[in-house]
């Protein structure tokens, strides 16, 4: 049987760790290479790096510490921010990456999922997918470039779709619960479930091995979190020993 | 010095493998070059874009026959997920495409009602007395053996049933799963398996 799996996630910009609520306020957490390794010898089961930069310099930075993390680890890393066309994609896997994460670029363009993984091959291809709630009625719609655009779309719907065009998994992430602590959006993670047959990694609220217990029992196959990790409250192996305490299956 | 060909499948991703086993002390290089695959002392089949895609490859820079040499004649080989299904019959994955037949045995579909893909850890057993170490694997499949070959030692998983996550003869090595993003376990296991074919490795080797 599958594990469930934690996956620590690194906000990088021009090749430092930075964090803060929905982008805002972003303030320095230290060295990738130095956090990867430190979270590896945690017993993090997979590494998210998400690029926060915003320019040619920042990107290519990005390529750099991609690489430099790939030496270190000897466990599976998932980069995305920014991969607009296959190019962006080929280079960073190049680079380490064993998985590329997709957001605004498919949604603006849905034919760069199957583009993709036709090329390299469905497990190498994320979909990065932002959900809001609708203000004033139930469901969630799509968020894209950085939270400043909302799409006419339903995210369980567009989850499904994405599945139907090559993606292998979804990195689904509650743009009201991020960086709020209070819990992931299990109500969302139920929905996109329903409608999905790839694994879900939940993404937005996690503070602790009880919110992380719900994600799981909503449909989640592995949750992403942050500032928890960043900030030292707890360690991956902490977590892992709750959750297993808690009836969950982890790798120990 | 030791050499080791990393065999070039246009569309893989080798960086991941190739760190792994910068890490155990080798030198991998890249190449598409049969002659060079041949003459290597370590040589690796890592996964590809498809069934068909790499058989298509294989047989279009003639290394399909010196794949098939070096697992027949027992010399050193690790064949990595799509690598590993290579050596089967065929697979539902590209219906009409012969593989490479070293096992006598079809890949076939996880059944449904299983996620698919199989991502994330899972946990590897021994079959029998076979010699390997049991440990969690990371795996990232859709399709897999679920019978073992004759003749050659075992390791399983469940997802969905058993299935064949490892099988190993001579100094050949086959993982269903990523022994290259199978953390500290995935590293010994690579590191046992390049020390049984007569190569130190790092650790081992005196600094």
């Amino acid at each position: 049987m599958l594990t469930k799996r934690i996956i620590p996630c690194l906000d990088v910009k021009d090749g430092r760790v930075v964090k803060g609520v929905k982008f805002q306020g972003l303030r320095d957490a230290g060295d990738p290479v130095e956090r990867a390794a430190e979270y590896e010898r945690q017993g993090a089961d997979e590494l998210v790096i998400l690029d926060v930069s915003a320019t040619p310099e920042g990107r290519a930075n990005a390529v750099e510490t991609v690489a430099a993390v790939r030496s270190v680890l000897s466990i599976p890393l998932t980069v995305g921010g920014g991969v607009r066309k296959f190019e962006d994609a080929e280079r960073l896997l190049a680079a380490g990456a064993d998985k590329v994460g997709i957001n605004t670029a498919a949604v603006d363009r849905p034919e760069l999922l199957t583009e993709l993984s036709e090329r390299v091959g469905r497990q190498c291809v994320v979909l990065s997918l932002d959900a809001a709630r609708h203000k004033g009625r139930d469901g969630w719609g799509i968020v894209t470039k950085s939270g400043t655009e909302r799409k006419h779309m339903e995210a369980p719907d567009w989850a499904a779709e994405a599945e139907r065009r090559g993606a292998g998994e979804i990195l689904l992430t509650s743009w009201d619960r991020d960086g709020t602590r209070e819990g992931y959006d299990t109500e969302l993670i139920a929905a996109v479930s329903a409608q999905c047959g790839i694994p879900i990694i939940a993404s937005g609220g996690g503070n602790g091995a009880h919110h992380m217990t719900e994600a799981f029992a909503a449909g989640a196959d592995a949750v992403l979190a942050a500032s928890i990790f960043h900030d030292g409250d707890t360690t991956v192996g902490v977590i892992k020993a709750k959750l297993a305490a808690e009836g969950v299956e982890v790798r120990t | 010095m030791t050499t080791t060909a990393i065999i070039a499948t246009g569309v893989a991703n080798t960086a991941s493998v190739a760190a792994a086993l910068r890490r155990v002390g080798l030198d991998p290089r890249v190449t598409a070059d049969p002659s060079q695959v041949e003459s290597a002392d370590l040589a690796v089949l890592p996964g590809v874009g498809s069934f068909g895609v790499g058989m298509a490859m294989l047989s279009q820079t003639r290394n399909d026959r010196v794949v098939v040499e070096r697992i027949n004649a027992g010399r050193p080989l690790l064949a990595v997920c799509l690598g590993m299904q290579l050596f089967g019959t065929c697979s539902d994955e590209s219906p009409g495409v012969a593989g490479l037949s070293v096992v006598p045995n079809p890949v076939t579909a996880f059944p449904e009602g299983v996620r698919t893909p199989q991502f994330g850890w899972n946990r590897v057993v021994r079959v029998d007395d076979a010699r390997f170490t049991e440990g969690y694997a990371y795996f990232a499949n859709s399709f897999r053996f679920t019978k073992a070959p004759e003749g050659w030692e075992v390791a399983a998983a469940d997802h969905g049933g058993k299935f064949i996550a490892a099988m190993q003869r001579g100094h050949t090595l086959a993982c269903q799963f990523h022994p290259e993003l199978s953390g500290a376990w995935g590293l010994g296991l690579l590191r046992n398996w390049v020390e049984r074919c007569g190569v130190k490795t790092k650790e081992t080797a005196p600094c």
